[in-house]
């Protein structure tokens, strides 16, 4: 299989610095827009759904990091860590532009949506989620835990389908846009179940040299 | 307020839209630059009328968003998607076919329709989508149609229908197809007849932008927005209520009358406040409560007296 030319590791550590740089220039450059009167029509809507959708982006990046792996034998599970906090960033702020500037702190009316409103209580326990894995995403929290680090990050899983469906519920009638994430979730989704037999498989076939992946990140 | 009241003007006096928007085309022949020629069929002609007594004061949302940011799924279903993709929409000519339970059935043509009495009305427009802006809307009532057709008694209802063309449409062609078609809208025959309900043919002195609905659409302040079936090709009475097409997709989400109600939320948001539209920026944009019938209680309420509104919203 033909290999992609790496990245000198001596670049590594530039490169996903570079990642969390270029991650938050779209929620920047929004920002910029929204604040100076840029953005046309609804500006807080504009913005709150550029938010989310790019944490949607995000979330659909961390879970490919594995697949991408497995399948074409590319690396870049140095960038996964990033990739999953611009996810929890991204996610973030979208619930603050929710509630500071959809809402204006109307603190009842959001307890109400989050009570009453199914896409939202979806997305706010997708946030919830994210929290304890925001928390535990750097190295000293993956050797405490050891394999309870795996088992908790499973957790992005069923963050990425809330995610998906959250969209497509927000919506009045689901388009090709929110078909698409949901189908990129659902596809990287089935690819956890099938990934150990095929990994099997694949090291008992002769002349392959992929390695198979180790389990922590 | 100014006491200066525009002349009205004859519609025959009225330049068609194609020379009106064409003149930029020898004007620019005449400057030696072709290139200053109009490329945007979107751009409207001036269209004045007499103000007429229904206004609010309030702030009116500016031309920019009101042409720019709205649902006309026919032209796709981001609000910004009517604005981009109408540019090939011919909106003349055009004729409306008025038929069903009327003694003179009959096909109105555009300039029939320029005949009635229009005037510039203010009025808020509440989107489902719980945003609103205050539109000045030219137009004339409905009602001034429907006595023209001669309703026979039997006629209970108004029925309005979208035109349908796929290949000036993109929504309406392709793999995706967010609606059925032809967009379909329906009005008790009284809130037809109602002073309020307007059949508009122009938005801020000029006549309607494609993205907006021309040439012509339906303009009922108290109801949402969805209500307000734009491009209309056919108006039929019936003794039955009309199929309506956010009714038919979602009949638990969209109700036949759509009456704003900030006490009967939608399923799956809040109807109690509303984001006014224009005022540039995050901190330009409120929030405010939503009135009752959109503020229109006075006119309106006496329409649904007795009924419940939480069952028929």
């Amino acid at each position: 299989m033909p290999r992609l030319p790496s990245l000198p590791k001596r670049y590594h550590s530039t490169s996903v610095w570079a990642l969390y740089g270029l991650g938050l220039l779209p929620a920047a450059y929004a920002f910029y827009l929204g604040a100076t009167g840029r953005l046309p029509g609804n500006p807080v809507k504009e913005f709150e759904h550029l938010l989310g959708l790019w944490a949607l982006r995000f979330l659909v990046a961390t879970l490919a990091i594995t697949p991408i792996r497995d399948l074409i034998g590319v690396n870049w599970l140095r960038y996964r860590r990033a990739l999953g906090l611009l996810a929890f960033y991204y996610v973030l702020m979208h619930f603050l532009a929710y509630m500071l500037l959809d809402q204006r702190l109307n603190v009842q009316a959001i307890v109400a949506d989050i009570a009453r409103r199914p896409f939202i209580t979806i997305g706010m326990a997708a946030l919830a989620m994210l929290i304890p894995l925001a928390l535990t995403s750097n190295t000293w929290s993956i050797r405490t835990l050891g394999q309870r680090w795996n088992k908790l990050h499973r957790l992005a899983y069923v963050i990425a389908a809330a995610g998906a469906v959250h969209f497509a519920m927000a919506v009045k009638v689901v388009g090709p846009e929110q078909m698409l994430y949901l189908g990129l979730v659902a596809v990287l989704l089935s690819w956890r179940f099938v990934r150990k037999p095929y990994l099997k498989r694949k090291r008992q076939a002769p002349g392959t040299s992929i390695r198979p992946a180790a389990g922590k990140a | 307020m100014p006491s200066y009241r525009p002349p009205r003007i004859v519609s025959s006096e009225i330049t068609p839209e194609a020379i009106f928007l064409n003149r930029r085309t020898f004007l620019g022949a005449a400057a030696g630059s072709a290139l200053l020629a109009g490329s945007g069929t979107g751009l409207a002609a001036a269209l004045s009328a007499p103000k007429g007594k229904y206004t609010v004061d309030e702030d009116l949302t500016p031309e920019a968003d009101v042409t720019s940011y709205n649902n006309f799924y026919e032209f796709g279903t981001g609000k910004g998607d009517p604005a981009a993709n109408s540019g090939s929409f011919k909106p003349t000519p055009w004729t409306v076919k008025v038929d069903g339970l009327v003694g003179t059935p009959q096909e109105i043509g555009l300039e029939e329709l320029l005949k009635f009495p229009i005037e510039e009305r203010v009025y808020r427009m509440r989107c489902v989508e719980a945003w609103s802006m205050v539109i000045p809307w030219t137009g004339f009532q409905l009602s001034a149609l429907i006595d023209k057709v001669e309703p026979l008694g039997s006629a209970k209802y108004v029925s309005f229908e979208t035109v349908v063309r796929p290949s000036e449409m993109p929504g309406q062609s392709g793999f995706f197809q967010p609606l059925p078609w032809p967009y379909r809208e329906g009005l008790r025959l009284d809130e037809a007849r109602h002073p309020l309900t307007l059949l508009s043919v122009g938005v801020y002195g000029k006549t309607l932008p494609n993205q907006n609905g021309a040439p012509v659409r339906l303009v009922t302040p108290w109801k949402y927005g969805f209500k307000g079936i734009k491009s209309i090709v056919r108006i039929s009475l019936t003794e039955t209520q009309p199929p309506s097409t956010w009714n038919l997709s979602a009949p638990n989400e969209y109700g036949f009358y759509a009456n704003v109600n900030p006490a009967v939320d939608h399923p799956r948001w809040s109807q109690a406040t509303e984001n006014r539209i224009g005022g540039g920026g995050f901190f330009g944009s409120n929030r405010r409560d939503t009135l009752p019938f959109n503020g229109y209680a006075d006119e309106v309420a006496s329409l649904y007296a007795g009924m419940d509104l939480r069952a028929n919203y």
